[in-house]
Order: C-alpha cells, then structure tokens, then sequence
C-alpha cells in the first residue's frame, strides 16, 4: 500500500511536469486528487490496516496528495506565466509607427507678438486701449497737433470716406480718445494695439494695411529719462538682453521732442552690415514727450502734466524679431509661414 | 537733401572730422543722415587728354580714331564712338590699367582691327547719373573747359573728390534745404563758427526801378517780392565747379543763368525765378490768384489750365509764372537772352501746395515754398545771385531793387526756465550749459536768474513753444547722455479688460481645438461686401480707393477666409481650420461714423481628422464644427443659453445651415458651404461660422460657484423614440428636459436610425436620461414617476412613440 501512494506520486508528479496547457492539468489534478481518483481508492483499503499502521498510512497518504497539489499549484502558475508572456509576446507593435496626430492651431504671429508686448506693458502697469478703426478727422489728425492743411499729413496719405472720416492712420486717435476720458486726471498708462491703414501700394515691404501698437504715459512727473528707460526694458524684453538702444532725434507732429529708436544690429552686433545699412543700428520706433498741444486738446493741463508715448508696427517687429523678408506674408495665411510661429520659444 | 562735403567747407570748417564722422554726429543731434555717397568711388586711372587728331575709322561708319595726348609724351591711339568727338577737344580718358564704376577695367583693345589705348569717357560712364548730365553732353563724351590742363586728375577736375551726405529731412527742418541751414546745424553741433557769403555788388547807374514796376494784389499769398534787373548777360555754360556742386545736389546744369538761380536755391534756400526781360511782354509785374480757366505753358511745354486756387505772376496781363512752382515758357530765359529780370520772393505754403499737387509738379522751388522759406533771405539772395550773375555771366546790375513788401517779420522770443527743461527731460543742467547749447545754434539768449529769453532767428521757423527749446537743449546735449528712469508716482493695476481677457480665451480655445488665426484686410471688393453679411447695411465704400479689390469695408469676414482656403488649397493644403476676430464696419447716418462690431468666423474643409496607417481619415462635416462652437460655449459659460435653429442663408447649403442664437437673440450662423459657392471657388467641402464677438463676450454668465459633489448614485433610462422625420432632435430634447422635473439632470442624444426598418417617414432616436437628487438615493418609483412624464409629454407633443 505504502509503495502503491509512493508509485501514484511519482507518476503523477512525472505527468504534472510534462502537461502544456492549464487544461491537461486539470485534469490531472481531477485524476488524482478527485473522489474517484486512485488515491481515495488507495486509502479504502485502510480498514484492512492494523490500528497501529492506520495512521501512519493516513499521514503518508496526505503528503501524497499535498505533493500532488503543490505540484498542481506550482505548474499551474508556470503555465499561467507563460500563456500571459505570450499573449503579450502576441500584443508587440511597432513603437516608431507615427502617433495618432492632436491637431492644434496656433496664434498668428502678429497676435504673438503683439500679446508679448501688451503682457510685458502690462506687468509695468499699463492697461490696454482700444479704439475705432474708421475715426474721425479730428482725433486722427487736429487732436493730435496735425490741424487741416499741416504738411506732416503728407506723410502718411489716408483712405478717406467722407471729409471728416477716414480710415485711422495711425492707433494714436485712442490715445487721444483715452486722455479725453480721463477728464484731465492722471494717471493715464495705456498700451493701445490695433489696425492701421495708409495709402501704400502693397510690397516687400509696404502693407495698405498694417498692426500698429503705441503706448501713452500721462502724469505729473513724466521725463524723458522715464521713456528712455521704458524704451530700454521693451527693447531688451523683444530683442535680447544684449541689444544696446540709441535715441535718435527725429520729428512728430503729436510729440516734442520728437525721437526714433534704433537698437544695435544683432547680425553684426553693431559693426555694420547690410541688414542695418552699414550703421550698425536698426531703427523699431518712433516716440517723444507729448507734445503740449495733444495735452490741452485732451483736457490736460500742460503746466502740470507731461506724458510719454511710442509706437510702432508690429509687422516690424515680428520681421525682425523673426528674420521675416516680406510684410505681405502676414495678411496671405499661408499655411505653411503660420506654422512657423506654433512653437513657444 | 544732398549735401556735398566739400562745399559745406565753404562755411564750416571742417577739419579733423570725416565725411562719416560728420554724418553720424549730424544723425545723433537731429537729423537722419540716410546715406553717404563717395563720388569717386571705384574709379581710378582717369586724366585729361587732348585729342590731337580724330579721322573715320578706316572699317565702321559711326567709329573714330583719335590721336590723345595724355600729357606724358607720345600720344596714344584710342578708338571711340562717340558722335561729338573733335580734334582739339580736352577729354576724360581712362587710361590703359583704368577703373570704372561697376569694376569695369579698361584693358588695350583691337576695335575692327584698330588698336584702342584707352576709353574716352562720357559723364555718365564716370559715375554721374544721366538725369543730371547736361543736356550738351546727354549723347556723347564730356569735353572739359580749354584751359584745363593735360594729364591731371581728371575726377578730380569735374570736383568728383568729395562725399555728399544725403539726409532724410523731416518736415519740421525745413532750413535744413539749405546748404546755410545745414551749416547752422554742423556748426552747433561741432561748437564751431558759420561764415556766411558776403556778396558785394558792383552796380551800373541804371535803375532797376525805371526797368519794372512790381504789384502784388494776393499780399496774403506773396508778402514780399524783390525784383533785380541784370543787363548784359551773355548765356553760356556755368563755372565746372559750380556744375559740379549741383550735380552733386540732384540738379542738372543748363547754363549759366539757370544755374545761379539754382546755386542760390541750395545755398539760401530761397527759390529764385529768371525771367528774359525782353521777353516779358511789359515792364510790370503783377501778383494776383489766377482767374478760373486762364493757361499757361510752363517751361516743360506743358499747357496748364488754373483756377483761382493758383498764384501767377504775370506782366499785368497774362501769366509768365505759375507762382513758386515753375516758370512760364513765354518768359523763359535762352541762349539769345541779354537783360534778366531776377525775382527773390515770399510766398505762403498754401496756394504753392495747391498748384503743386493740382499740377502733379513738385519742384525743388516749390518743395522749399510748402514748407516754409525763412523771410529774412529773400534780399541776401536777390543779392548774392546779381553778384554771381555779374561774375559768372559777365551781366551789368542795375542799381537798386524793385519791391513790393507788405511782410511783417518778427523773430520768435521765448522764455524757458532751467527748471522746464530738467523737468521734462530728466536731467540736472545749468542755466549756463543750456544757455551755451541755445547760443552754439547762434539764437541770441538773455539768462535771468534760471530763465532764460531766446530770441529765435527766422530761419528756424519751427521753434516756437518751450518744448521745442527743450527739443534744442535735449538733442544737443545728447540723448546718449540721458540716464534711464522709469516713471514714478502713483502705481496702476496693469490688466486686461474682461473683454480682451475673455477674447484671448476665445483664441487659445480655437487654436487648442486645432484652427490657426487668419489675419486678412479689411478693405474688400464691391462683389464680395455683402457676402454672408450677418447684419446687412448700407456697404461703407472709399472717397478714392487704390483699386476695386480694395475699395469697400467689409461687412463678414467669410469671404476673406475663403480666400485663405483658396490660396492654401492650391498650395497642396487642402485640408484647413482657420478662425479670425476681426471688426466689420456697419454703416449709420451719413457722416457718422460706422458702428464697428467685432465678429469671430471660422472656415473649415477637408479632413477633420486624419491618421491614415491606423485607416482612421475624417472629412470635417456640420457636427464638427457645431461640437467646436458648443465647446467654445462651455468654455464661456453660455451653452445652456444657446440654441441653434435651423435657417435658410444665401451662400450656405439650404439643409444645412443654422442660426444661432443666444438667450433667443440671434447672434450668428452655422453652416455648410452652399455646394455652387465651393464649386465656383474650387474648394471641398467646407463649414463656416460667423457670430457676434461682442455680444458673446459681453453675454452675462453666473458667477462661478461651487457645486457639491454628488454623494449619492443616479439613475439612468434609455428610450428609443419613433418620431417623423422632420421631429427635431432639439425639439424632442426641450420637451424631456421640461417633463422630466427637477430630478432628470441631463438628456442626451446618444443613437439616430433612418434606416429600412423604419416606417416610411419616420426616424427612431435614442436619449439617455440621467435622473439624480442630490439630497437621497433614488428610487425606482421617483424615477419611474418622472420617466412616465416623460413620455406622456413626448407623445402628446411629438407624437413620439416608444420604439419596441
């Protein structure tokens, strides 16, 4: 009987060890260690044992079947193993296969850099104006110091409706707008981004339309070494921090004195080439302390107050800024220069 | 302005500062010195020859040979085409080894088989710009003046050794149009002195008075006239230096006369007319407005019709000049003329612009008028001119001057304090360095205490407030020298408005669901204004547009982004989302100006979504579009006050196109491209959207508030209902949403089935009712309560029935 439990073990630990799938297994285990398995058949002829040999058969009988099952178990978990390293063996793919796309779109790149500038304005203070696009002859031109019949309105030829309403030339009618709000009360610090129109045959380099973006400071203590400073940090904020900036004198009917701004040339940081003409400089903006006139118009006492303002053109910029060789780029939407500007830098 | 280097010598001393120097100092204080030209630049190897013999070329017709003599013993042999070449000509030959412009090297040469030792050079060929060559030697070679001497320089003969500084003149500078102005300016810059001319006149006894006699009726348009008569001129070619100067300064020499009224123009500033005496027709001048309808032919031949808008002078009966602007070709001054009748004159801006822009001539004259000429010169000029007159043109001056002077002239006087010009400019100077920079610019200055009185010369007619004194100080003193502040005082909040806030939001959602910012004019054509118009006005059209593309305020954005599609489509991008915010211009009452609304559109066609290995490929359709617009909503907080219903729109495809409203106001549309428009502008399939930016950001939205997490489980009920075709999904979910009470927390669509199994005309839609309280669990009879609501109210309103 002894050697019977002995020869079950061993046949069917050989069986377990040789079964390929969970399913051979179980049966296995059913042959074995099921109510009608040899086993159970084995132990029926105890009663024929003495009590003396009855429980030692008994135990022996258990660490048959304790073998029997652990052998199960440990086969069963092996084979488990295996079925699931190979269904993941099945499930391998091809992980430089291209990523199913997230189409996104992006800011023009006026807007880019027209946000850019209005973000950094606005962390000094600034608020952001706005203001018609068709305006009156009167805060185009005469509010700010350009009376009817002024030769500096040659300079910029306008897109007439009526005689007294036209297609802003200019975003410095907000600034005149803005002042005339504030009810000659200081202090005014506004940033004011928005459409331009003039009379340009569109080019490389002339657009009949074109963003313009200015920025007006009224208070009581305004100083020319303020916009000089302001200019400074904006200047280095667009262009990088080693960009040098000169004030150059220049003239504009709303302000007094007049000046432009160049930075120096990063192509050729300053030596001359041919992206600044030989000078070294690159001019971006023209600006000035408001002149008194634009004050007074506005409702501003020019004794007390003085003020600052700049402007410039954002198509400029952003030609600068990102090496742009065509201002008509910026109104085609071609696909393939919006594109370009998706990338946050 | 052109500004030659080497005359500004003539009242400025120059020394130690280069022509590049100079122009960065002259950009740095004030004016922008755009350009310096070396005129001999890349020429070399040029003399002056003397042409010995000249015969025809023994093989081509229009040929010549000539025996030069170079100055340096045997003459040489040069071929040379040009038609005035002559014996005992002093030429500018290039020599063998010579540069000229554009590198051109001149080697020995054989011409039809005759050896060529050189060029014989036209003006032209040397670097001049044929506009300014003289109308002499337009054609042919130059031939230099007989006393010129062999074998020198020959650039340097024709004053081609100098630099000429172009500067960008703002309207504000006008005495800068002018070699004294300029002088001004370098001087005060340099802290040096201005020597001006000094003309001495020798006159005959004769008076200029019993020769003319001048009236001015316009007094307002012409102030003052000064008229001088010069006798005996004999016509002939100016002094080279003198042509040299001119050239160098844009103008072409004509002859001797012409050009010293030119020479003055430059160096005075002051516009001179010289009329031929014996042709004038009368002895008198007469300033008056020209009658409506009266001609004149000026110098360039052109016949002039006038009106009362234009200033002539005239001899007391016809005009002999469009006053400021051009001379008569009656009058004109030639090769026969003897006596000249010289005119110096003030006249206003005004009516020279006028006549100017009326006549599409802009001469240096009436450039200088326009923008003012300084009144104190006239008289010098009149002067200055009559003596070169009688050096350079051999004429006879009568004494004395003809005038007609109704001119009242007041220098500016000014008073700043220091305190105003340290305030406004930031800085810390002392009255005596302010008073020194004003004084360097040669105004007379009285210092009192910190004030300071500044007398302004009228050859600066631009300074006439404090600011610009402080303009003076500032831009001499140096910009370079200001420190960097930034303003004090009182702090602002910088921030956006909510609008702007709310419509960067809008972008970045767009941009984020994958639709790229478009930017396009907003001036568009006659045929394309009232396109997809959401609110149709009255179209705003231009007084003068440049072009019909470009000639009308739009109205809709959705024709310029059709454009972008276009433009795209036939580049290979024919699959493409833009979106833009932009303004159109509602027309109002004549004369007032348009209502300006901003509007957000949005085109989409081609493939929404395309992956193709994975076989996934998604043409964009409505649904695409609407589910943007309604993410768009959400995101703003309006979803549940929008409605979107079905509407016809020309230009849109008539099934499928909605209206869009918001709180029961229309706002915008929704829709697909009408087939014939895609048609017609070769694009696929394509939706648009077009709505009011402003009325939905400045729609009211609750605040934001928070809501408690549910904490018990709801239920959900799915019906199919059988409805007609023609049933709305919408409709169908208004009725739920309003049966189901307050437990039924959302309604959605979740299957639609038009298919075969369906009875003729109907359609089965499938919702999905979600019933929640968030005070209780639920249970089966609250649900079923609400539920057979439900479809009591569907089947009593929409005659739906449960799908079995």
């Amino acid at each position: 009987m002894q050697e019977r439990l002995k020869e079950l073990q061993t046949e069917a630990l050989e069986k377990i060890s040789s079964a390929v799938d969970l399913k051979e297994l179980n049966d296995i285990r059913v042959s074995y260690l099921g109510k009608k398995g040899p086993i159970t058949e084995v132990l029926k002829g105890m009663g024929k044992l003495s009590a003396e040999d009855r429980p030692k058969m008994g135990a022996l009988a258990n660490e048959v079947r304790d073998a029997i099952s652990k052998g199960i178990e440990e086969k069963h978990s092996k084979l488990e193993e295996a079925a699931v390293e190979a269904k993941l063996a099945a499930e391998t793919i091809d992980v430089t296969l291209p990523g199913r796309p997230v189409t996104t779109g992006h800011h023009h790149s006026l807007t880019k850099v027209i946000e850019e500038i209005e973000d950094l304005f606005i962390g000094m203070g600034y608020t952001v104006a706005e203001g018609p696009e068709v305006e009156k002859d009167y805060y185009n031109f005469e509010a700010l110091n350009l009376p009817k019949g002024h030769p500096a309105r040659d300079m910029q030829d306008s897109f007439y409706i009526t005689e007294d309403i036209l297609l802003r030339t200019h975003t410095s009618p907000v600034q005149a707008r803005t002042m005339e709000k504030h009810e000659g009360k200081g202090p005014v610090k506004i940033i004011c981004p928005g459409k331009v129109f003039r009379r340009d045959n569109d080019d490389a380099t002339h657009s009949h339309q074109f963003m313009q973006i200015e920025g007006l400071v009224v208070d009581e203590n305004i100083r020319m070494t303020d916009l000089k400073g302001t200019l400074e940090v904006f200047a280095k904020k667009m262009f990088g921090e080693d960009r040098e900036i000169r004030l150059r004198p220049s003239f504009f009917p709303f302000t007094e004195p007049s000046v432009e701004m160049d930075i120096s040339c990063k192509i050729c940081s300053g030596k001359g080439c041919s992206v600044c003409k030989k000078t070294g400089w690159i001019e971006i903006l023209g600006a000035g302390m408001v002149h008194p006139n634009v004050l007074e118009m506005a409702g501003f006492d020019s004794k007390k107050y003085t003020g600052f303002a700049f402007g410039m053109g954002a198509e400029r910029i952003a030609m600068l800024k990102y090496g742009v060789d065509d201002i008509r780029h910026f109104y085609t939407n071609d696909v393939r220069f919006l594109k370009q500007f998706s990338i946050h830098e | 302005m052109y500004v030659s280097y080497k005359w500004l010598q003539d009242y400025v001393d120059l020394s130690g500062i280069t022509p590049d120097e100079l122009a960065e100092k002259i950009t740095k204080s004030g004016i922008e010195v755009e350009g310096v030209a070396t005129l001999n630049e890349g020429i070399s190897g040029v003399v002056v020859g003397y042409v010995l013999e000249k015969e025809k070329h023994p093989s081509a017709d229009k040929l010549n040979k000539c025996q030069v003599d170079l100055g340096d013993g045997e003459p040489v042999q040069i071929i040379c085409g040009a038609p005035n070449v002559d014996k005992g000509q002093k030429v500018a030959v290039a020599t063998v080894g010579a540069v000229l412009p554009g590198n051109f090297k001149i080697k020995k040469a054989k011409l039809r088989g005759e050896a060529s030792n050189g060029m014989i050079c036209s003006l032209q060929e040397l670097g001049f710009e044929s506009k300014l060559v003289a109308k002499e030697y337009s054609e042919g070679i130059y031939v230099f003046p007989e006393k010129t001497e062999i074998g020198t320089n020959a650039l340097e003969k024709l004053h081609r050794d100098d630099h000429v500084l172009e500067l960008g003149l703002t309207p504000n500078r006008a005495d800068c149009q002018s070699m004294l102005g300029v002088a001004y300016e370098v001087a005060a810059i340099l802290g040096r002195e201005v020597k001006l001319p000094q003309p001495e006149v020798a006159t005959v006894s004769e008076k200029a008075e019993d020769y003319i006699q001048v009236t001015v009726e316009a007094k307002e348009d012409n102030p003052l006239y000064v008229a001088k008569v010069i006798k005996n001129v004999s016509i002939k070619p100016s002094p080279l230096w003198m042509q040299a100067r001119l050239m160098a300064a844009g103008i072409r020499p004509h002859n001797n006369v012409v050009d010293i009224t030119n020479y003055i123009l430059l160096e005075y500033g002051q516009p001179l007319h010289a009329f031929d005496y014996d042709r004038l027709g009368s002895k008198e001048i007469l300033v008056r407005r020209a009658t409506d309808g009266e001609v004149i032919t000026t110098l360039d031949d052109a016949k002039r019709e006038l009106t009362s808008d234009h200033l002539v002078i005239t001899n007391g009966k016809e005009p002999v000049a469009l006053a400021g602007v051009m001379g008569g070709a009656n009058s004109e001054v030639g090769s026969d003329t003897t006596t000249v009748l010289l005119e110096s004159a003030y006249f206003a801006g005004g009516p020279i612009r006028k006549a100017s822009k009326d006549h599409g001539l802009r001469s240096e004259a009436s450039s200088r008028y326009e923008k003012g000429v300084d009144p104190n010169r006239v008289r010098p000029a009149a002067e200055r001119a009559a003596q070169l007159l009688a050096e350079y043109a051999g004429g006879e001056v009568l004494t004395g001057s003809v005038e007609a002077d109704s001119l009242t002239v007041e220098p500016a006087v000014i008073s700043i304090h220091i305190d105003k010009i340290n305030r406004v400019l930031g800085t810390n100077l002392a009255v005596s360095e302010a008073d020194d920079i004003l004084t360097r610019l040669q105004f007379e200055t009285a210092a009192d205490g910190g004030e300071i009185t500044v007398t302004v010369p009228t050859r600066r007619g631009d300074i006439t407030i404090e600011e610009d004194l402080v303009e003076e100080v500032g831009r001499l003193y140096g910009y370079d020298n200001l420190e960097t502040t930034l303003p004090e005082g009182s702090s602002t909040p910088g921030h956006l408005s909510a609008y702007q806030s709310k419509r960067r939001v809008v972008r970045q959602y767009l941009e984020g669901a994958g639709l790229y910012q478009a930017v396009t004019y907003s001036l568009t054509s006659e045929d394309k204004v009232m396109q997809y118009a959401l609110d149709v006005r009255k179209p705003i059209k231009l007084a003068m547009p440049m072009s019909e593309e470009r000639s009308m305020l739009r109205l809709s954005l959705i024709p310029h982004l059709f454009e972008v599609l276009k433009y795209n489509g036939a580049r290979q991008n024919d699959s493409l989302s833009v979106y833009e915010t932009s303004s159109v211009f509602l027309s109002t009452a004549d004369n007032e100006l348009p209502e300006e609304k901003e509007h957000l559109a949005a085109a989409i066609t081609g493939l929404w979504q395309s992956h193709p290995w994975q076989g996934e490929k998604k043409p964009v359709d409505f649904f695409v579009l609407k589910g943007i617009l309604e993410g768009l909503f959400s995101k703003l907080g309006l979803l549940e006050k929008i409605e979107f219903a079905k509407l016809e729109k020309e230009g849109l495809h008539p099934g499928r196109t909605a209206e869009i409203l918001l709180s029961g106001e229309a706002i915008g549309v929704i829709g697909q491209v009408h087939p014939k428009v895609e048609k017609e502008l070769d694009l696929k399939e394509t939706y648009v959207f077009e709505l009011s930016l402003e009325a939905l950001l400045e729609a009211e939205v609750e605040p934001l508030k928070y809501e408690a997490i549910p904490r018990y489980p709801s239920i959900t009920r799915d019906i199919a209902l059988v409805v007609d075709k023609t049933t709305a999904a919408g409709e169908l979910a208004t009725i739920i949403r309003q049966a189901g009470g307050k437990l039924l927390k959302e309604v959605n669509v979740f299957d639609l089935y038009e298919g075969d199994r369906m009875e003729e005309g109907k359609k089965s839609i499938a919702f999905s009712l979600r019933y929640f309280d968030p005070e209780r669990t639920l249970t089966d009879d609250d649900v079923v309560k609400a539920h057979d609501k439900v479809l009591t109210a569907v089947k009593d309103q929409a005659g739906a029935v449960l799908r079995g």
